[in-house]
């Protein structure tokens, strides 16, 4: 095979994943309770942003819907691109976040993939309060405070530092105390008191699910990876919205045993790894098939993200739950600064082997985006790893021209397969 | 005594589709370059009919070609392709056998390209999927002031003093031309601005460091943006010689280097 030689486009050979079928019925049951639960009023729903303080909520008596998810959802079934023009129009910019958009557009136009998904569900469940954590950005606020005007009910929530380098004492104290000032808005609305054994349970659960999800992403480290990146998010889905709950748990443990038994007998995602990828950004929700199948084409396994690393809360201690629910959800890596940034990924880089690294840029979500000062320079120069930005959206897809990034993913294969043959 | 070997490249690009036969000494034979409308793999088979037709040649004498452009994977007649970025590089390090960096002002969009010495990309960037700084650019902005394509040089040269422009939105610098105008700005000056801007545009794209070696069909037509932009980086920029051909003979060079062996 001469340099630079990729092989022609064929078609990619897809390694099911026998586990998805207990995923899709937990989720299903998941959305059938929390709908069966809005429509009867038997039991008080909150609205939480994907990193908020779930475990809080569920021990309050809430079942816990996550308006990010519906987002995601509204990505990967490709309704985002038409809905988010109507959320525009009521004065809510393109440029901002493109869930947030996506998402009121489906509530004004009463259109949503939860009724596609599951027949008899109209779309998400109505809230009773809206609990947010500004860890992943500042428009979850706004989001949230959209649907407070709507349904006129309580919105509450965590402000969290930004750019955090260590995260101190007085980092965790401030967050431990929000938590602990949302408890008595919580006891209102719930009308009961916190169930503090039920948190430290709940609290437990969630360590439970967040280890053996992060077993899950580690076990990619292995040669070849068992998982690919685009499995990883489809199969977040429970450790984002089950997280707390026994089902997860279980859930986790057997797609972790499935990708335990590729590794002994030496099965990868791919039948030919040749270049091992990490996807720093967000996933293009409504290019995931397009992406997987052209990475796969030309032996690229992309195996390891940051984004499905960002449900691992390893601090989460049943014993110590406001303080350690305070450090699991200040750790992330989107609040954190560019050195500590810097750092994981190169600690990633090794820990997974990767030959390089495609770093996307998502107009509308600045803090999911961190090739922005500089990093895919730096990382190249001093670790002569080859880096490529692809510039599109999570959701929003006129954000995205899928012909240069195709050129562009091509390109950079070609540029591995030089280095390779070096 | 060897029979004389042939090869072919052939480049479906955003605007147009071009396509060279080149000889086992690795000379160009023939060229051809047209628009690339909406069918690409005939736009690809007419073009490499017309190539082959004026150097008195058939498909069954070219031992290979590869294909390279938005359109490459539609070309039939194509053993395989590489992408445009290859493509260039291999061009360039064919006329400039050092480390260089490649520039490729295409129809639709830019590239960058580090070489090193051994002819190996380092990296690489493209412009991000704004059209601002390439030759779609420069045409609706032309058509704007009625301005021929194949003048552009020629005015631009005539300029006695550069309007700089404030915008890189293609849309914007129509608006913004139309106040120039009304000021009463010179059209030769307002098309030297146009230069200047995708000047601009390449200079942000990323550093362009050492020998700078420009590529693709806007530098072809238009040396002048070779003479601004060196002037901007303060060292020469060289063009590469038969510039908008460059993807197209990259190709052919692919196929000369991975034919099959020959059998008999």
């Amino acid at each position: 095979m001469g340099v630079g030689h990729v092989e022609k486009q064929r078609g990619p050979v897809f390694k099911k994943i026998q586990a998805t079928k207990q995923m899709k019925e937990i989720m299903e049951q998941h959305f059938r309770e929390m709908d069966e639960a809005a429509k009867t009023k038997s039991r008080k729903i909150a609205w939480c942003t994907s990193v908020g303080p779930a475990e809080l909520l569920r021990a309050a008596g809430f079942l816990v819907f996550f308006p990010e998810n519906h987002g995601a959802m509204l990505g990967a079934s490709r309704m985002a691109t038409d809905l988010i023009p109507t959320a525009n129009a009521i004065g809510y910019s393109p440029d901002i976040c493109s869930y947030l958009t996506a998402d009121i557009g489906s509530y004004i136009q009463k259109k949503s993939p939860l009724s596609k998904s599951y027949p008899g569900i109209e779309g998400p469940p109505r809230p009773d309060m809206l609990v947010f954590n500004t860890n992943q950005c500042r428009d979850v606020q706004d989001w949230f405070n959209f649907y407070g005007r709507e349904f006129n009910v309580p919105v509450v929530g965590v402000q969290t530092h930004r750019g955090i380098g260590a995260v101190t004492r007085a980092h965790i104290d401030s967050i431990a105390e929000q938590f602990r000032a949302l408890v008595p808005k919580l006891e209102e609305v719930a009308g009961r008191k916190m169930d503090y054994e039920e948190l430290k349970r709940v609290v437990g659960l969630s360590r439970q699910c967040t280890d053996l999800w992060k077993e899950v992403l580690e076990i990619a480290a292995n040669v070849p990876s068992p998982l690919t990146f685009f499995d990883g998010t489809i199969q977040m889905g429970p450790a984002v919205v089950m997280r707390g709950e026994q089902r997860a748990v279980d859930f986790y443990q057997v797609l972790l045993a499935e990708l335990r038994q590729r590794v002994a007998d030496g099965v990868g995602a791919l039948d030919d790894e040749r270049f091992r990828l990490y996807w720093e950004g967000m996933p293009i929700w409504g290019k995931l098939r397009e992406l997987s199948d052209q990475f796969s084409s030309l032996n690229a396994c992309v195996l390891a993200s940051t984004y499905c690393s960002s449900w691992v809360f390893p601090a989460l201690d049943p014993d110590d739950p406001f303080d350690s629910m305070a450090r699991a959800y200040i750790e992330l890596l989107i609040v954190r600064d560019e050195d500590y940034k810097e750092r994981y990924f190169e600690e990633q880089i090794e820990r997974y082997r990767i030959d390089g690294m495609i770093f996307h840029d998502a107009k509308t979500c600045p803090n999911n985006s961190n090739n922005r000062y500089g990093m895919p320079e730096r990382l190249a120069l001093k670790h002569s790893l080859p880096t490529l930005v692809i510039n599109g959206d999570l959701n929003d897809l006129r954000c995205y021209s899928e012909e240069q990034a195709r050129t562009n993913i091509e390109a950079f294969i070609e540029q591995l397969s030089e280095k390779e043959n070096q | 005594m060897s029979r004389e070997e042939y090869f072919g490249g052939v480049d479906v690009g955003a605007s147009s589709t071009k396509s060279v036969v080149i000889n086992s000494s690795l000379q160009l034979l023939a060229s051809d370059v047209r628009r690339t409308g909406v069918d690409f793999e005939a736009c690809a088979r007419e073009s490499m009919d017309a190539v082959l037709a004026s150097c008195g040649r058939t498909y069954r004498d070219l031992k290979g070609a590869f294909s390279t452009g938005y359109g490459r994977h539609n070309v039939r007649f194509a053993r395989d392709s590489r992408t445009e970025i290859a493509c260039h590089s291999k061009a360039a390090f064919h006329f400039f056998p050092r480390r260089t960096t490649v520039v490729d002002v295409g129809g639709q969009d830019n590239k960058i390209i580090h070489i090193d010495a051994s002819g190996r990309r380092e990296n690489f960037k493209m412009n991000r999927k704004c059209a601002a700084g390439t030759g779609a650019f420069l045409e609706e902005v032309a058509q704007r002031i009625d301005v021929p394509l194949d003048q552009i040089d020629a005015l631009a040269r005539q300029s006695t003093e550069v309007v700089h422009m404030g915008s890189y939105c293609t849309v914007f610098t129509k608006t913004e031309i139309l106040a120039h105008i009304r000021a009463g700005r010179k059209v030769p000056d307002i098309v030297a601005g146009l230069i200047e801007s995708v000047v601009k545009r390449i200079m942000e794209m990323d550093p362009l460091t050492g020998e700078v070696v420009l590529s693709g069909g806007v530098a072809a037509h238009n040396p002048v943006l070779a003479e601004m932009l060196a002037r901007h980086l303060k060292h020469p920029v060289h063009i590469l010689p038969n510039a908008q051909l460059a993807g197209a003979f990259g190709a052919a060079l692919f196929a000369s280097e991975e034919s099959e062996p020959k059998t008999n």
